[in-house]
């Protein structure tokens, strides 16, 4: 297959600005800025259905037209804050295919009306942001950034900058609070980004990987986008495979390509063939899926996925086998989410601490039924009391997991010392 | 030396990226700027920054606390942090984790008696498909280290030995 957002794997040399160029590179934003009016482009991407690809499936038109045109400056954010366990597409982007994500930010800043664009990387991307900070000059000396691009009135910079080590920055809100200088914790929302984001003014913020799709609609048009896909998921998708299988890796396909292909034929089936046991779909912040037969055959969209129960979200698909307990996977997931909680809503912070205390208990043998009921019930507490996701996610896999493998939480097979 | 007697032109650079009137931008990449001296920052910088940005010295620390990649007290010269989230762990990462403790006789958190290396156990590094991995972050930035073996790692670990030698010479 062609690959549409992971280009370099079949044209080397991609990250370098000429190889770029002599495969159409910036000939869309070059297109946009001199002969389009930048709603013309809002409209195609929204009829192109790209929805974004960060775990929310937001419509991404929708969100540009959302823009508020009364006040100025408006900016473009680029979420580059990877941080979900399983999830490892936009760095592979970011370092292979770096220009294509620069030409889909220039892009939306152009259809959004922004001078400036920021990407917000997590800090652990040290590495990469050196190597973006690069680019961005090599597309600055070429005249493809900076000011009166291609003799017209519109100028652009774009700059990176670097978080330090907080999951939570990774939601919109946060990512703008941290860009301020501030420790990054939700806003109350509404308003939204688009009315009042960064330094409160209009902001679109959007995931890595969703920008990088923008160049290719400019391009190639929106129906030819929505022919990739199904109709409810537009266009082609980065799947991030990781866990108990022979070649975990970052997978180009269509949105609706089968749980089974995505496992079986490209990821070259289970370690030492053992059989699939359960899977997440989006990462640990989802589901945990016992699988069967169906399961497998489920097609990778936004509805299909909902309707087993799960959630595609950034689809980072983590495969679990039967040489691991659910116990084991649930106590990994609270101990990330009791470490990334911001603190800032009280349900979260204090449900997650206790969530780890209770699977302590629980490990160590202490009342084991008593205290699975006591860690659902308070799970199921956390719900819908925060002002962002986390408080949600983490309880994800604590619910799901303990309602879908009873067997793994009996004090029989806990105190058998499952490993 | 204060910091903007010994980086004035990248201070200016940095403080170059965002709005004059939202210089507060800055303190994340001045903290990182801070961080160049040990590996850590000193309540000497926190209130630098501060005064250059505004902002009272608590709102400095505070970032510092919130954020894992800053930090207030000295530690090894470089902080190796392995990933041992769920992903990593179903390939290995806590085995890892262990081991590599033993053979440098530390427990998580901990320092090597010659200074030179930390052990952290950290959260998600988005390289879920090339687990065993760590970052090392040290004075100069942070660096990833991806399908790794234990005897790959003491290697390295070696090699950073003797590079921090000879600087001492």
């Amino acid at each position: 297959m062609t690959h549409f957002l992971l280009r370099h794997r079949d044209i080397p040399d991609i990250n370098q600005l000429d190889v770029f160029r002599k495969n159409g590179g910036f000939e869309a934003f070059q297109k946009a800025v001199k002969g389009m009016k930048p709603e013309e482009i809002t409209e195609i991407v929204k009829a192109s259905g790209l929805r974004g690809r960060g775990g929310a499936g937001f419509p991404t038109g929708l969100k540009w037209s959302f823009i508020d045109q009364k006040n100025w400056p408006h900016y473009v954010v680029a979420n580059a804050d990877e941080s979900e366990p399983g999830t490892f597409k936009d760095r592979e982007i970011m370092e292979s295919n770096p220009f294509q994500l620069l030409e889909g930010i220039a892009i939306c800043s152009y259809a959004v009306g922004a001078k400036d664009a920021y990407i917000y990387l997590r800090g652990e991307f040290w590495q990469v942001a050196a190597f973006l900070d690069e680019k961005i000059k090599e597309l600055e000396k070429a005249g493809l950034l900076g000011d009166k691009l291609f003799g017209t009135e519109y100028c652009l910079r774009i700059h990176t900058h670097l978080g330090a080590g907080a999951y939570i920055c990774g939601e919109e809100t946060a990512l703008l609070e941290s860009m301020e200088g501030k420790r990054g914790q939700p806003r109350l929302r509404p308003p939204f980004p688009p009315s009042y984001g960064l330094y409160g003014k209009p902001t679109i913020v959007n995931n890595v990987e969703t920008l990088t799709n923008v160049p290719l609609i400019i391009s190639k048009g929106a129906d030819w986008y929505k022919s990739l896909g199904t109709d409810d998921s537009a266009g082609v998708k980065l799947f991030s495979l990781s866990g108990r299988v022979n070649k975990p890796g970052n997978y180009e396909l269509p949105f609706g390509t089968t749980f089974r292909k995505l496992i079986y034929e490209e990821g070259g089936g289970i370690i030492d063939d053992r059989p699939v046991k359960a899977i997440m779909a989006a990462g640990a912040s989802s589901c945990v899926i016992r699988v069967d037969e169906t399961i497998l055959d489920t097609p990778m969209d936004y509805a299909s996925c909902r309707a087993i129960g799960a959630d595609l979200g950034s689809a980072s698909v983590i495969v679990i086998d039967d040489t691991v307990s659910i116990e084991k996977v649930i106590s990994k997931t609270v101990e990330f989410f009791k470490h990334e909680s911001c603190g800032k809503c009280t349900p979260c912070r204090e449900g997650n601490y206790w969530m780890m205390h209770l699977i302590k208990r629980i490990e160590a043998g202490e009342d084991v039924e008593a205290n699975i009921d006591l860690l659902s019930s308070v799970a199921k507490q956390m719900r819908n009391k925060c002002l962002c996701a986390l408080g949600e996610f983490a309880t994800m896999a604590v619910v799901t997991g303990i309602e879908n493998f009873p067997e793994d939480f009996t004090a029989e097979n806990i105190g058998g010392g499952h490993e | 030396m204060s910091l903007i007697e010994k980086y004035p032109q990248e201070i200016e650079d940095i403080l170059a990226k965002y709005p004059p009137d939202q210089k507060r931008s800055a303190v994340m990449p001045l903290l990182y700027l801070a961080q160049r001296e040990g590996g850590y920052t000193t309540l000497e910088a926190m209130k630098e920054i501060g005064k250059m940005l505004d902002i009272s010295v608590t709102d400095v620390a505070s970032l510092v606390g919130f954020y894992t990649l800053f930090h207030d007290k000295k530690e090894g010269k470089y902080r190796m942090q392995i990933c041992t989230d769920l992903s990593c762990a179903l390939r290995g990462a806590d085995q890892f984790l262990e081991t590599m403790c033993e053979k440098l006789d530390i427990e998580p958190g901990e320092t090597t008696e010659d200074g030179l290396i930390t052990i952290e156990e950290v959260k998600c590094l988005a390289g879920c498909d090339k687990a065993p991995l760590f970052q090392v972050q040290g004075e100069d930035g942070i660096e990833y280290h991806e399908n790794m073996t234990v005897d790959k790692t003491m290697e390295l670990i070696d090699s950073l030995r003797k590079d921090s030698k000879k600087v001492k010479k």
